[in-house]
């Protein structure tokens, strides 16, 4: 068992919705209620990286992320190190791939608001920022979990995109998916069906935990 | 126009078409009356400052709320309205308790929840506060809705057709529970409703809606007894619409004389309409009065007007009667009778009565055909004979 990667494949996506989850609570919210004109391209572009092969998407951050491109440039001028093939840049890509699985459950989070009820605590004389923290985000919490066990668990998961931009160095950019995968090109089918069945209880686990919280939550609004 | 109160105008012509004129005394409640679509709604929503209108002011005890002119348009916060919503939109989240005392964030935390308990036992709802709305009957939702809105100590309160989601029974309740809760209150309060029975238990004034038009404001029976316009008497569901000739008027006995399928009407006073035009005029059917086969009734001699009955129907306690006065083709009278005395009178389709058109109750309207009732396609021509 690879416990390196398997904690690096925790730490990444920890930090993986530390950074989206914010991001995608502002935009899932903004989808769900406003209209602008490119509403329909701007949804079209966030749910991008579930149509698109991983490979494909893998080699456009290689491009965007690499020492060619500006974000790379500037990164190793700051750092003295190469993006790609970082930890950093591993999130940045894990942060991308997993935009969709976070946005469009939040959004229909937000969606399912009652139009009434918002209207109501601005009526009730709610502060913007009142009206966002104790009524909205307590009722779109069904789909802020959502989001939360989705991006978790596809991070744990991902494999095409991780291979293309962070390759496999332990202990930076070796994610448990790529130890599975090293452990049966060796032929260590033990090691690699422990790590697959450690993989598939942790993601059991947070599925199972958001199905009994949604049901606790999502009771009728009256 | 006095300052105190509500006053409202508005007037766009999209998203959805406004032409709106109404004010609201202090504690006086304005029913705003029309079928769905007619903008009642959308109006309150411009009130409370959820929606913003092209143009229009809006007032409230001197205070511009609105001047689309002058780019005032102060947020539904800074307003500080009590609004129960149709659904009532409680946060579903929190208590009863909890969802008054959102309201009440300008209190100190220490009264809050005192203040807010007292609002929830005014609404008689001691002992459910700690109730979640899903918990709650849908009359109990509407009293916490209304506790809430009144938790604020609004300036205006807006009441979004706040019956329209509960049982009968309890709607009955919660009439007699509001008209009590009013005495208590002196904002003015704006009832939007299309239950035209609602308006006229409940309010002060009735404001008719139509397509975003303001057609007519005024004490409930007066605007349904004397309707401006055919548009405002349909609205309102008077059935008794025909047309007429004036014949003359005779001010010093109060009286003004109409031609009608070949009766001489008295009506009222009305002298707006010349002698020799022709006008619309409308009856109420509690203003028609049966008489008695077996004996002279009481007010026999006042326009008295004989009919077979085309269509009899027995609904509860009453029975519905279409009278066709003349020509089979020309709209009928409609009248409704207690059951008793339709069987005492013996009254079934075919029969032959006669009714007094109370004099009182005629009143008459400028022509308008558009508004007229749907007739059989040789009746015009047998009506513009009869003028």
């Amino acid at each position: 068992m690879d416990w390196t990667a398997l904690r690096l494949s925790l730490e990444l996506a920890a930090w993986t919705i530390a950074v989206l989850l914010p991001l995608a609570i502002w935009f899932g919210r903004v989808l769900a209620w406003r209209q602008f004109r490119g509403k329909a391209l701007t949804e079209a572009l966030l749910a991008l990286p579930l149509v698109l092969p991983p490979t494909v998407l893998g080699y456009y951050l290689l491009v965007a992320l690499g020492g060619a491109s500006p974000l790379g440039a500037l990164y190793h001028s700051i750092t003295g190190r190469p993006l790609v093939f970082s930890f950093e840049g591993l999130l940045i890509a894990s942060v991308i791939f997993n935009i969709p699985f976070a946005v469009q459950p939040i959004q229909r989070g937000f969606e399912a608001i009652p139009g009434e009820v918002r209207d109501a605590a601005a009526c009730c004389g709610l502060s913007r920022w009142r009206r966002f923290w104790r009524i909205e985000l307590s009722l779109a919490w069904p789909g802020i979990l959502s989001a939360l066990v989705l991006t978790f668990a596809h991070t744990l998961g991902e494999f095409g995109v991780v291979l293309m931009v962070g390759g496999s160095i332990p202990g930076e950019t070796k994610t448990i998916a790529i130890a599975i995968y090293e452990q049966v090109q060796a032929f260590d089918t033990v090691a690699a069906g422990f790590m697959s069945a450690v993989l598939l209880l942790i993601s059991l686990f947070a599925i199972s935990a958001t199905y009994f919280s949604s049901a606790r939550l999502r009771r009728p609004h009256v | 126009m006095s300052d105190a109160g509500l006053h409202v105008r508005l007037r766009q012509a999209a998203p959805i078409p406004l032409d709106a004129e109404l004010a609201c005394a202090p504690g006086e409640m304005l029913a705003l009356v029309g079928p769905s679509g007619s903008g009642k709604s959308t109006i309150l929503r411009a009130i409370a400052g959820l929606l913003r209108v092209r143009e229009g002011r809006i007032t409230c005890n001197g205070t511009v709320w609105f001047d689309a002119g002058a780019g005032i348009d102060w947020s539904p916060q800074r307003r500080r309205i009590g609004f129960v919503f149709q659904h009532y939109a409680l946060f579903p989240h929190l208590t009863a308790l909890a969802n008054v005392m959102e309201a009440l964030l300008d209190l100190p935390a220490v009264e809050r929840e005192q203040r807010a308990r007292d609002l929830l036992a005014r609404v008689h709802l001691a002992g459910l506060e700690e109730r979640l709305p899903r918990e709650l009957s849908g009359g109990q939702q509407q009293r916490v809705a209304v506790a809430r809105a009144l938790a604020r100590r609004p300036n205006v309160l807006l009441l979004d057709e706040p019956f329209s989601a509960v049982d009968r029974a309890t709607r009955e309740r919660l009439y007699k529970e509001l008209a009590e809760l009013r005495t208590e209150l002196s904002m003015p309060v704006v009832l939007v409703t299309h239950d035209l029975d609602e308006a006229l238990m409940l309010s002060d004034r009735m404001c008719v809606l139509a397509q975003g038009r303001t057609l007519q404001a005024g004490p409930p029976f007066d605007v349904l007894s004397r309707p401006a316009s055919v548009q405002v008497a349909r609205l309102l569901g008077v059935k008794n619409v025909f047309r007429a000739g004036v014949l003359a008027h005779e001010p010093e006995r109060g009286v003004t004389w109409i031609e009608w399928r070949g009766h001489r009407l008295e009506a009222r006073l009305q002298t707006a309409f010349p002698t020799g035009s022709q006008v619309t005029w409308a009856i109420p059917q509690g203003q028609i009065v049966l008489h008695r086969r077996d004996r002279p009734s009481r007010g026999e001699r006042e326009n008295p007007v004989s009919g077979v009955v085309a269509q009899f129907v027995r609904l509860g306690e009453n029975a519905a009667v279409t009278l066709q006065v003349g020509e089979e083709t020309r709209p009928p009278l409609f009248l409704t009778i207690p059951l008793h005395v339709a069987r005492r009178n013996k009254i079934d389709v075919g029969a032959r009565v006669t009714v007094s058109l109370l004099r009182d109750g005629i009143h008459l309207m400028p022509l308008d055909e558009a508004h007229m009732p749907a007739r059989s396609a040789a009746e015009p021509a047998a009506e513009r004979r009869a003028r």
